[in-house]
């Protein structure tokens, strides 16, 4: 009854290339955007910003960016956590070494950074794919985790490669408080977002799902492979590029390689996998499920526990942490293999009928 | 020359176990075209039951014969793996059956997780040891051919000689008996294999088992160098290179691959390293993997794909 697109009648080629066609598709974002930036910071406390919701908002946008790659266009990427690293120290040396550089610029050249690491290591995608592909995507790994160890030049002659940066300010605006760290990356993941969503939807979107559905024969019809390919690796090294540097200047504020190790990387394509392979709400779905699980856990755990009078350690807690989180993926993946979009979507179809079932 | 040499043995004998855990994740995917992430916990999982039963059996039993107690440890920590492997291909393998690759991936990351924290819950989590009775002390070779001879660790001969037998018990298998047909039938084509009436879930349950079991000999073996520690799960890690090296579908390739993988670790980390600050064998084998897969798609052995619109 309320949601339908009966009546909404398109009388332009512009009404008909809108990003959501339907009427209340568009109230519902623009209700959303507007309460994620004002009606949230009513509600949540200081604890709620640091623990959950910024790290929530910059995973959403690294899973944005490893959607593209591996949901888009089929490439599975096990290397997300090197091209955050990257991403990370790039913005950092840009933003130690050029004096007065703006944040904002740093954290677009770290990205560029990470875009021409993510084409470097996406060249053997060129030859090589599938699950093949994921193990050559984990030397992209590998070697980032060496090299922000070993090559001194680039922490800036720090030892064990840890780095800080602070008196962050966007526009003349300090970046201290965690209401205006949330407002940040908040603004930054609405942007890329926007830029993603028309991109996918756009030709070169269709190229990259293409040579997802069938590589041979996207090539047959006149589809490049390398040009979609190496487009797909540079885009979404750039997006997860530009989550690193945020994950890295605005939530760690400090931090060594082994904070984008190759955990990291599980845990994004987790994060897509779990929302939806191509995807961009999935996401975000799947953003919220890893960032928020494990955090619940290890709140909850102990006093569950407690209810049946049993003591867990400390060790006790990670250990269970490690066993439900495990579990749950594997039963995720068991009853919703097309992940949380996909239940959203089912939501919205039934949505359509109601209140008549067919 | 003599010190070529011996860094030449020690990345054979590093290699042979890395095609030991290669040859884990070869067999599921071979048989399933699972690509098993959780190898390498079943690894720690699998060396923390034998370090723990041949800790605990004596105690139970009063036994004072460390040959016993390990031979009954190393029964037991087998039949848990057995247990293993049915659960993981009970609750969660037949359930996904016609899944996409990484979804199966993911699922076998998510088994990895859960069998850490399983394995650590029941095992506990500090540093164990596995004494099965290696010697520990060095030999020297060649020593009428060099001045000094060629220093090779007792041990890791030994390992190299288990891992051998090992493979080719398991070559014999594949090859000569009725089941090993069967699994390679299923490795071929699914749908034909079950057409002529093979169980695919019985079959994977085998396979699973046979993977349990080459992860109990390499856990026991890691485990008696390293010591069971959780870093363990990352000899996982160590031997992806050398599968696609190898080829994922090959069982010489993963021992041939194993063994290229750790010569070559072994000789760039003493020759490149000090120039480039050291610490490079981890990523140089991937990278050396990739260059490999540049010229050879398929890895040294797999087979040609052939992709069909």
């Amino acid at each position: 009854m309320l949601y339908r697109e009966n009546g909404q009648f398109k009388t332009s080629y512009r009404a008909d290339q809108q990003i959501f066609p339907i009427l209340q598709d568009r109230v519902a974002i623009a209700l959303l955007v507007v309460f994620a930036f004002a009606g949230v910071p009513l509600l949540a406390d200081d604890y709620i910003f640091r623990a959950i919701l910024i790290p929530f908002v910059i995973m959403s946008l690294a899973a944005l960016g490893v959607n593209i790659l591996v949901g888009y266009c089929g490439q599975i990427s096990l290397g997300s956590g090197a091209f955050m690293a990257v991403g990370a120290y790039g913005a950092y040396n840009f933003f130690v070494r050029v004096p007065d550089m703006p944040l904002i610029p740093a954290l677009i050249l770290g990205g560029l950074c990470a875009t021409c690491f993510g084409i470097l290591f996406g060249l053997p995608s060129l030859r090589v794919k599938g699950l093949y592909l994921a193990v050559a995507t984990l030397a992209a790994q590998f070697f980032s985790d060496w090299m922000f160890l070993r090559i001194k030049w680039l922490t800036n002659d720090s030892s064990s490669g840890s780095v800080s940066v602070n008196e962050l300010q966007v526009f003349g605006l300090p970046i201290e408080s965690a209401l205006s760290k949330y407002w940040f990356c908040l603004g930054v993941l609405v942007v890329m977002a926007l830029l993603a969503k028309n991109l996918v939807r756009g030709a070169i979107g269709r190229e990259w799902m293409a040579i997802r559905d069938m590589d041979v024969a996207a090539a047959v019809i006149g589809i490049r492979p390398m040009y979609a390919k190496l487009s797909a690796f540079a885009v979404s090294s750039f997006i997860v590029g530009v989550a690193g540097g945020l994950w890295a200047f605005i939530y760690l504020g400090s931090w060594e390689p082994a904070a984008f190790s190759v955990e990291i990387s599980f845990r994004l394509l987790f994060m897509v996998i779990i929302g939806g392979l191509g995807s961009i709400m999935g996401g975000f779905f799947g953003a919220a499920f890893i960032v928020v699980m494990p955090i619940a856990l290890n709140q909850f755990l102990p006093a569950f526990m407690g209810l049946f009078g049993i003591e867990i350690s400390t060790a006790g807690v990670s250990h269970a942490e490690l066993m439900i989180f495990g579990g749950l993926i594997v039963w995720f993946l068991i009853v919703e293999p097309h992940g949380l979009a996909k239940l959203w979507s089912i939501g919205k179809q039934k949505l359509r009928l109601w209140p008549f079932p067919h | 020359m003599g010190f070529f040499l011996e860094t030449l043995f020690g990345g054979l004998m590093a290699g042979m176990l890395y095609s030991l855990v290669a040859l884990g994740f070869v067999l599921i995917f071979k048989a399933s075209g699972v690509f098993n992430f959780a190898q390498g916990a079943m690894v720690l999982f699998a060396a923390l039951a034998m370090a723990r039963f041949s800790e605990w059996i004596p105690r139970w039993l009063g036994l004072d014969n460390a040959l016993i107690a390990n031979i009954l440890a190393f029964v037991v920590a087998g039949a848990i793996m057995f247990l293993v492997a049915w659960l993981i291909e009970r609750l969660v393998l037949r359930h996904l059956v016609n899944q996409e690759g990484a979804t199966l991936l993911m699922a076998t990351l998510g088994i990895t997780y859960f069998m850490e924290g399983l394995g650590q819950t029941l095992f506990g989590s500090d540093i164990y040891q596995i004494n099965i009775g290696m010697p520990k002390d060095p030999i020297f070779l060649f020593e009428s051919v060099f001045e000094g001879g060629v220093l090779v660790n007792k041990e890791d001969v030994i390992a190299a000689a288990i891992a051998a037998a090992l493979v080719i018990v398991l070559s014999l298998f594949f090859q000569k008996t009725a089941t090993g047909r069967a699994l390679r039938a299923v490795a071929d084509d699914h749908q034909a294999a079950q057409s002529i009436g093979i169980p695919l879930n019985r079959i994977w349950v085998i396979v699973w088992c046979v993977a349990g079991v080459v992860a109990l000999v390499s856990g026991m073996i890691w485990g008696s160098k390293l010591g069971v520690q959780f870093s363990l799960t990352t000899v996982a890690l160590r031997a992806l290179p050398v599968i696609i090296l190898g080829g994922l579908t090959s069982v010489p390739g993963a021992i041939i691959g194993g063994l290229i993988i750790g010569v070559g670790e072994k000789l760039s980390e003493v020759y490149v390293g000090p120039y480039v600050g050291g610490g490079i064998e981890i990523w140089f084998a991937y990278v050396l993997a990739l260059v490999f897969l540049l010229f050879r798609p398929q890895g040294l052995f797999g087979e040609k794909i052939i992709d069909r619109v």
